[in-house]
């Protein structure tokens, strides 16, 4: 199965921990938060990976599944990942309902 | 015309004003004050009785009428309460009247106009997915509409009207606290606040109940076609983006306000209703998230999210600011981008940090007094910071600069050279044009 690295945008603190352990696949932006490759963890850096999720300080790295396809919301069986979970960054949240000034 | 009940559907067109429509709005002409429940009735007739077998065909006919999300976000409203309908677990309606954008008027003004159609709407759509709860949300800053929306409820209760109970609250009052997280985290007895989703509210809302949070004037819309069903519905606006919509206009308009119209009214026809100038400059669409375009160049296309996608534009919720001639659009998306910058929930790092940088750079460009390679770094910044919180926030500011750097690229050209407008000069004298609220405590979220 494909994972990918994402990461809760309210949890993080910036302490930069991740990109030290995982420079190949997290930067940091001029603050100090990390900036997550858009791409599946590749197998020889899943360890790593997984040993980075371990050590985030504030718990905002997480290792997420990824879906072939964005579910929707259809009302079925509850799912922990929901629709839009890829990248807990946040552009690909799941639908247009979020926004309403 | 179509007729239900021995009441006349309000109709689709009024053909002295090209465009102009009159469902939401009747009667707003004859009185500023809040219809009372008899009024209400007698100007569309009662709702619809639950029970009656209606009500279970109301999220079909809401879906076959096209309508679309008033609030902004434009997401399908019967595919949303068809989602909340059929999770487990009693549902509960969220009526959203918080209208965070500075540049709206449109909530304030139906809700002070026309209060008991949106509690139509709420009730309606309640009953149709079998809620329990209806909650009101309002700014609490705004005591008058809270007096206004609690009255009428009062009213409802004396008269027995409503098969669910309607309560009114009043929340914190940032540009962030009107997000629907944001209004679900609060009535939950937490911050109003974003939340990092998921869940979202349809699935995980109120109580860990599915919520159906829909902007008050989409559950006015509800409230009409419950009453004179989906074709009647279909009359005004587009095949692709149905019926009337609020929108507030303001600026260099000779009657700024709110004007209800056909979904797809050329924006030209818009601007010519609200007496603006033939040969008007700069446009803002959309409010706040919005994006900055040449009055000219945007004339010609409809007032609707399909129409207005070919410019990167979005109608938002229905805001259009036409900018005086001697206005400078860099100076006043400066001062834009430093409110906006203060007004995020403060829980993540881009846009805690990136929001200030960028709007610090904006400000250089707008004085004319660029610190370094302005234009280089701001790229960066807004390239950074985009998709990065756990709300839409920052995407929206990004959305708003890049906009202002395109539409204004002759003034960024002179003011990054130091050459500033001579409206950036006079600004100073000039008072501003886009309204940028009076400081609310940022730290009561509560």
């Amino acid at each position: 199965m494909k994972h990918h690295l994402a990461v809760s945008p309210i949890a993080c603190t910036g302490h930069g921990i991740c990109a030290e352990m995982l420079p190949e696949l997290i930067g940091l932006d001029e603050w100090g938060y990390p900036i997550l490759a858009e791409r599946d963890v590749p197998h020889e850096l899943a360890a790593l990976s997984r040993r980075a999720v371990r050590l985030c300080p504030t718990l905002a790295l997480r290792l997420e599944a990824s879906n072939a396809e964005r579910r929707v919301p259809t009302g079925g069986p509850r799912d922990p990942a929901g629709p839009g979970s890829r990248r807990g960054g946040g552009r690909s949240g799941g639908g247009r309902t979020a926004v309403s000034h | 015309m179509t007729r239900h009940g021995g009441v006349a559907a309000p109709s689709g067109h009024r053909a002295d004003l090209l465009g102009l429509s009159s469902r939401l709005t009747v009667g707003w002409q004859d009185s500023d004050q809040p219809a009372t429940l008899r009024g209400h009735l007698d100007r569309y007739g009662p709702p619809p009785q639950h029970g009656t077998g209606r009500h279970g065909t109301l999220i079909d006919a809401v879906t076959q009428a096209g309508l679309t999300g008033r609030g902004g976000a434009g997401f399908p409203t019967g595919v949303k309460m068809r989602s909340v309908a059929t999770r487990r677990g009693q549902a509960v309606v969220v009526a959203n009247g918080m209208e965070s954008e500075p540049a709206s008027e449109k909530d304030k003004a139906l809700l002070a106009r026309a209060p008991h159609l949106v509690l139509d709407g709420a009730v309606l759509a309640a009953t149709s997915i079998g809620a329990g709860a209806i909650h009101l949300c309002l700014p609490r800053s705004r005591q008058w509409l809270m007096t206004i929306m609690l009255d009428a409820v009062a009213e409802r209760e004396r008269a027995g009207f409503d098969p669910v109970k309607i309560e009114v609250h009043g929340l914190p009052h940032h540009y962030v606290s009107s997000e629907e997280t944001s209004i679900v985290q609060w009535l939950n007895g937490g911050d109003a606040r974003p939340t990092a989703v998921p869940p979202r509210p349809f699935e995980k809302g109120v109580g860990q109940r599915p919520t159906l949070l829909d902007n008050v004037e989409t559950l006015a819309h509800i409230a009409l076609i419950a009453r004179f069903g989906s074709a009647w519905y279909r009359q005004a606006g587009l095949a692709d983006a149905p019926g009337t919509m609020l929108t507030t206009v303001s600026g260099a308009v000779e009657a700024p306000g709110v004007y209800e119209i056909e979904v797809g009214t050329p924006i030209a026809d818009v601007l010519r209703i609200s007496g603006a100038s033939p040969d008007a400059g700069s446009l803002l669409i959309g409010g706040y998230f919005g994006t900055w375009h040449d009055s000219q160049d945007v004339a010609g296309l409809p007032m609707a999210p399909t129409g207005l996608r070919s410019v990167g534009a979005s109608p938002g919720a229905g805001v259009l600011v036409v900018l005086p001639p001697d206005a400078c659009g860099l100076g006043e998306t400066a001062r834009v981008l430093a409110w906006l910058a203060g007004q995020g929930a403060g829980q993540c790092g881009p846009c805690v940090f990136g929001l200030p940088a960028i709007a610090d750079d904006f400000a250089q460009l707008a004085s004319g007094r660029p610190r370094g390679p302005v234009l280089d770094r701001l790229d960066r910044r807004l390239s950074t910071v985009i998709g990065r919180g756990a709300c839409r926030h920052p995407d929206g500011a990004v959305r708003l600069a890049r906009s202002a750097l395109a539409a204004f690229a002759a003034d960024v050209k002179s003011h990054v050279s130091r050459r500033i407008c001579v409206s950036a000069r006079n600004g100073q004298q000039r008072s501003a044009v886009l309204p940028i609220p009076r400081p609310t405590d940022m730290e009561v979220w509560q």
